[in-house]
């Protein structure tokens, strides 16, 4: 159910620039559907996991000020072209998502 | 009987304005007219009797809105005609009052829940009360409209004709006819008349 | 492997609260800050997961017939989606009539795929929850033409009329406050409110008022293509609402995107 990730790893000098888009709703819980009136569930991403060449480059906590599709940018060093990127994140429903690309 | 008078001066104004269009059958204006009629369809408060234009508004489309002078006049006196001045003969009301009605931009459109007054828009065109800085350029800037043009009960009636009808000054303004419409009622023109007149409004500050 | 990280999590809230309320000198700079940050944005644009959504939708199996829509034919031939955007509104022979882009894939998805009209057009435009399947579609079609000219074909049958019949619907006043597109549009350098409005009558103008759409609109982050766009205009103008995809959409698509000729499209944009 969950879509898949825009991942852009590009080496920028000795350092990588990575960019993350997320597909997910984000919804805080606090928001009511403007039709029912019932509140909307709160269901966002809590943990996102980066890793390069196998390694976790990356772990963070994240929670409901994030909007909705979110964007993230890293800049890693100590890596190369062609090392592989893998983006994961599980949100508070148990979801998980998890896309690669490589470095170039 | 003088508004049916004009109205009537308007009918027939309008009814060669249509005879003419129809010998345009062809022309990109009457099928734009037909397409707009079939492509609509009733939403909230919104009906589709809104795609049919008054005399006025089919005068201002045909013309590129500039009608020929002589049409204009009269039209414009038709629409004076109709504009209904405070029977009480005051126009000047609350000026706190008429900012939060020149603040609000509601009204009309398919989303506005039913029920809740029209706003009076004015801020979407126009500059205003100075500390207002989030202010639209559609129309001029009416700051300082008291300090400049007086407080006499002759401007207020001016300025009350104004907004409740600016198609009998300028035929094709693009400005509303808020009373004409019925948007907005006597008192809530005379609080606007107070936010451009008063001395006490920020406008005049 | 060192793991030196520079965690510069630009996290981007829709909820922008772009002051509203500052000065009209600061207005413009409000304005020059948010095309900062608007370009900080393009290059990473929500819109690309649209438009990744919309290319697997593309080439997928689906609908009662399950076909994926590579025959469909958005007027460079079958399958050919490169350029294709920035070339509609176009005639179409196969229907004998002008189409807009979002009109020609809803038409390939009922006639390739077997959808029916009347569903799609339950929900026409993106909401919070839900994004319609042609927008993501719109979206990855504009998506390849990106960095390309608009190059509306004029000559086609009908074009010419359908752009006549799009200005006059430009120009035509009714409702209860007389408004017409160009009662808003038709002039250079004016504003409702903070908003900066586009005289469409203008090639500027006209490029601006197509340029960016489909757009990803930070508040509610929602999709939303050039139809919506023009649906909402109506709502603003007091208007009934217009039907979806309809010829009176359609001409006036036609006559913006055909005043914006030349103009360079730059792809899927992202809007406040």
């Amino acid at each position: 159910m969950a879509e898949p990730m825009k991942i852009r790893a590009q080496m920028k000098g000795d350092s990588a620039d990575i960019r993350v888009l997320m597909s997910h709703p984000m919804d805080t819980g606090q928001v009511k559907d403007a039709k029912t009136g019932q509140t909307i569930p709160a269901h966002f991403i809590q943990q996102v996991i980066v890793s390069v060449g196998g390694k976790v480059v990356v772990e963070g906590q994240i929670g409901t000020a994030v909007s909705r599709n979110p964007v993230f940018g890293f800049k890693v060093k100590g890596v190369r072209a062609g090392d592989k990127v893998v983006v994961s994140w599980t949100d508070n429903k148990g979801d998980k998502r998890s896309d690669e690309a490589a470095i170039v | 009987m003088e508004i049916r008078k004009a109205s009537l001066i308007c009918t027939l104004i309008c009814t060669q304005l249509s005879l003419a269009a129809a010998a345009w059958a062809d022309d990109p204006r009457a099928k734009a007219i037909s397409m707009i009629k079939a492509d609509f369809s009733a939403q909230g408060s919104a009906g589709v009797d809104r795609l049919e234009q008054d005399g006025l508004q089919a005068v201002c489309t045909r013309s590129g809105n500039k009608p020929p002078p002589a049409i204009a006049r009269r039209l414009e006196q038709d629409q004076q005609a109709g504009i209904r001045y405070p029977a009480d003969g005051k126009f000047l009301g609350d000026w706190r009052s008429g900012e939060k009605i020149a603040q609000s931009g509601s009204g009309y459109t398919w989303t506005d829940p039913p029920g809740v007054p029209a706003g009076g828009n004015c801020y979407n065109c126009h500059r205003l009360a100075p500390q207002e800085l989030s202010f639209g350029s559609l129309g001029p800037a009416l700051t300082g409209y008291g300090k400049t043009f007086g407080n006499t009960t002759e401007v207020q009636k001016y300025v009350y004709g104004k907004i409740y009808n600016a198609k009998a000054s300028h035929l094709c303004s693009i400005m509303p006819r808020f009373g004409h419409v019925g948007a907005l009622n006597e008192q809530q023109i005379k609080d606007l008349v107070a936010l451009l007149l008063d001395p006490a409004s920020p406008v005049n500050q | 492997m060192k793991r030196t990280v520079l965690f510069c999590a630009a996290i981007i809230l829709a909820a922008i609260a772009l002051a509203t309320s500052s000065t009209a000198g600061a207005k413009d700079a409000a304005t020059a800050e948010f095309e900062k940050f608007r370009d900080v944005l393009e290059e990473d644009n929500p819109a690309e997961l649209f438009e990744m959504k919309g290319e697997e939708l593309w080439k997928t199996k689906r609908g009662p017939k399950q076909v994926s829509l590579e025959q469909c034919d958005l007027g460079l031939g079958p399958g050919v989606v490169r350029g294709a955007y920035v070339a509609m509104p176009r005639y179409f022979a196969d229907v004998g009539r002008v189409m807009d882009a979002e009109r020609r894939i809803v038409h390939c998805m009922v006639s390739l795929q077997g959808f029916k009209p009347e569903e799609i057009a339950r929900q026409p435009f993106s909401n919070a929850s839900q994004t319609p399947e042609q927008t993501a579609l719109v979206t990855y079609v504009a998506g390849q033409s990106r960095n390309m000219k608009f190059a509306i074909p004029m000559n086609q049958p009908g074009m010419r009329e359908t752009y006549e019949i799009g200005k006059a619907v430009a120009a035509y006043r009714a409702g209860p406050y007389d408004f017409s597109c160009s009662s808003c549009h038709g002039d250079d350098g004016k504003r409702i409110r903070m908003q900066e409005l586009a005289n469409i009558s203008s090639p500027e103008g006209a490029a601006k008022s197509v340029q960016g759409w489909p757009g990803y609109r930070m508040t509610g982050g929602v999709m939303l293509t050039l139809q919506w766009r023009m649906n909402d205009c109506f709502r603003q103008q007091r208007f009934p609402a217009p039907n979806y995809l309809s010829d009176t959409i359609t001409a006036l698509i036609t006559y913006l995107s055909a005043n914006a000729e030349g103009s360079l499209y730059k792809g899927p944009g992202i809007k406040r």
